[in-house]
């Protein structure tokens, strides 16, 4: 029951934001889409280069490839610790609250400087692996793909516990109960009930984890120490260091393509989480 | 009553993960008090040398007053905005509300570094008309900053709003109460401590960020992330480690104030 006298107010409340958007997000963003095909001359010459352009696609591959990898680990170590946070006892679920969110809640800086400071080669591991007699000299563990894959998976572990745990904590208490019943063994029921009653939240936090490692710029970039560049960290390049903003403005656009296919895709997925899975 | 508790492995799997979380804020804090000017463990002896430099040097505290007025200012017009924008859309709800949130969104969704060049390009624009509020100014940094924060704020008193009973606001229209006075006197009170967290998080959200600040700053507006940055890039300068040991302890200082202000709300309606 809502009344039209409360319309107009409610629209001019949402206005302010709204218009605040469209100026300062929106209309940009098709300025830049307009660099993409206008510098340094008009046409579509940039998403030729995006397509055929040697070193812009080994990025873009780099970039996936990473992404994925990144995206399965994330999403399973956030897996077991949803797991253990929405079904452990109190002790165990206030222990995992602070390790997810405390880290959350840290510039992505910080976390970067972080493994710096354990993996350098005068870092933390290599002197104690050192001190030890383990090692003879630093190994080399940062500035490589592995320490940038290590980064990304510590700063969106949380993104994936959210869908997760929402998605544990619609599993219906009786088909675990009946499952029981029936005789099957703990591992039984984790693997054969627990797991596809939380598909939908897998799926979800997959999506959402990729979406968002895809456009990570500052952790591969201080991690990778400009070896192992990603999409986001060639568009940087190209914007300030040798000067090519057509193609940047391209591969913006592009990502955004990209990000957009997706988000349609993990709109999908909600729905059928909504209407088919739940009960 | 939960029939399936976590076993052993799944103890042992979650805490190593934790263990994986917490690594490397715990790194930070031996580096910290290396006496040398590498980024090396301490051996033997302590030091806060790398503590006094940020006292002592003015870039450091320069950009701490920067980030914090930035960080300020960002707060106010992020929350501000998106209070009034979840009013509306909590008193409208018709269709297309969904379609409005969906596009207050985007700046969460769409990857920073498009939303970087986007802001790029609205600040060189606006940098023509005069240099005091485009690329590289403290209005600039603010207006790119409220962009980015305020998709998160939105949220948070979307998530308030969710919350509150309608009948209360449904007994003040039958009473005859205006819209302002609907707002002033029966939503907002009660959605208080909503937007208080989200004045926090923008202002934590700003204070941080460092994808679009790198994009629409130069040689003017250093915040701290952006000095810390050039820091981290060229040879990894220990103050650093200093000051992500002063960050990590305001901001579970911040968590801890905000949870012990959480409490009396929760005790009220239980």
């Amino acid at each position: 029951m809502r009344s039209s006298s409360a319309f107009w107010p409610a629209l001019a409340l949402t206005a302010p934001l709204v218009l605040f958007l469209a100026f300062a997000y929106a209309l940009p963003f098709f300025g830049v889409a307009l660099w993409s095909v206008t510098l340094p001359e008009p046409g579509l010459g940039q998403y030729e280069r995006l397509v055929g352009d040697p070193l812009v696609q080994s990025v873009f591959l780099r970039t996936f490839r990473i992404c994925l990898i990144v995206t399965v680990i994330a999403v399973a170590c956030a897996y077991a610790v949803t797991y253990v946070w929405v079904r452990g006892s109190r002790l165990q679920r206030r222990l995992i609250e602070i390790c997810i969110f405390v880290p959350f809640w840290i510039s992505l800086l910080t976390r970067a400087f972080g493994w710096l400071a354990l993996l350098s080669t005068r870092g933390i591991v290599n002197s104690s692996l050192q001190a030890l007699g383990l090692t003879d000299g630093p190994l080399a563990l940062v500035r490589n793909e592995p320490s940038v894959i290590a980064g990304m998976v510590h700063v969106l572990i949380p993104f994936a516990v959210l869908p997760l745990a929402s998605a544990m904590r619609t599993v219906d208490e009786r088909m675990l109960l009946a499952a029981r019943g029936m005789g099957a063994s703990r591992l039984r029921i984790f693997w054969s009930v627990f797991v596809p009653l939380t598909l939908p939240g897998v799926i979800g936090a997959t999506l959402i984890v990729f979406v968002f490692s895809l456009g990570f710029f500052v952790t591969p970039a201080i991690l990778g120490g400009g070896r192992s560049i990603m999409v986001a960290e060639l568009v940087y390049l190209r914007m300030f260091q040798s000067p090519d903003w057509g193609l940047g403005a391209a591969i913006s656009v592009a990502l955004v393509v990209i990000v957009a296919a997706l988000m349609g895709l993990l709109a999908r997925f909600a729905r059928l989480g909504l209407t088919g899975g739940g009960r | 009553m939960r029939i399936q508790r976590p076993g052993p492995v799944a103890v042992v799997l979650a805490l190593l993960v934790g263990v994986f979380l917490l690594l490397p804020l715990l790194a930070v804090v031996p580096i910290s008090f290396t006496p040398g000017r590498l980024l090396t463990l301490p051996k033997g002896s302590l030091s806060l040398t790398h503590y006094r430099t940020l006292f002592e040097n003015p870039d450091w505290l320069r950009s701490i007053l920067l980030s914090a007025r930035i960080g300020l200012f960002t707060s106010v017009l992020s929350t501000t905005l998106a209070t009034s924008f979840a009013l509306g859309i909590w008193m409208l709800q018709p269709r297309f509300s969904q379609l409005l949130v969906g596009f207050v969104l985007l700046p969460m969704i769409v990857p920073p570094v498009v939303s970087a060049m986007t802001l790029y390009f609205l600040l060189t624009g606006m940098s023509q008309m005069s240099h005091s509020i485009g690329f590289d100014s403290v209005v600039g940094v603010t207006l790119a900053h409220t962009v980015m924060t305020v998709p998160f704020a939105v949220v948070m008193v979307l998530v308030a709003l969710a919350q509150l009973d309608r009948r209360i606001d449904l007994a003040a229209r039958g009473m005859g109460a205006s819209v302002a006075q609907r707002i002033l006197h029966v939503i907002l009170p009660n959605i208080a401590f909503g937007v208080a967290t989200a004045a926090l998080l923008v202002f934590v959200l700003s204070w941080e960020e460092i994808g679009v600040t790198l994009f629409i700053t130069s040689v003017d507006a250093i915040t701290l992330p952006r000095l810390m940055w050039m820091g981290l890039r060229d040879n990894v300068d220990p103050a650093i480690a200093a000051i992500s040991v002063v960050l990590i302890v305001v901001t579970l200082l911040i968590l801890l104030a905000r949870m012990v202000f959480q409490r009396r709300p929760e005790f009220e309606e239980e």
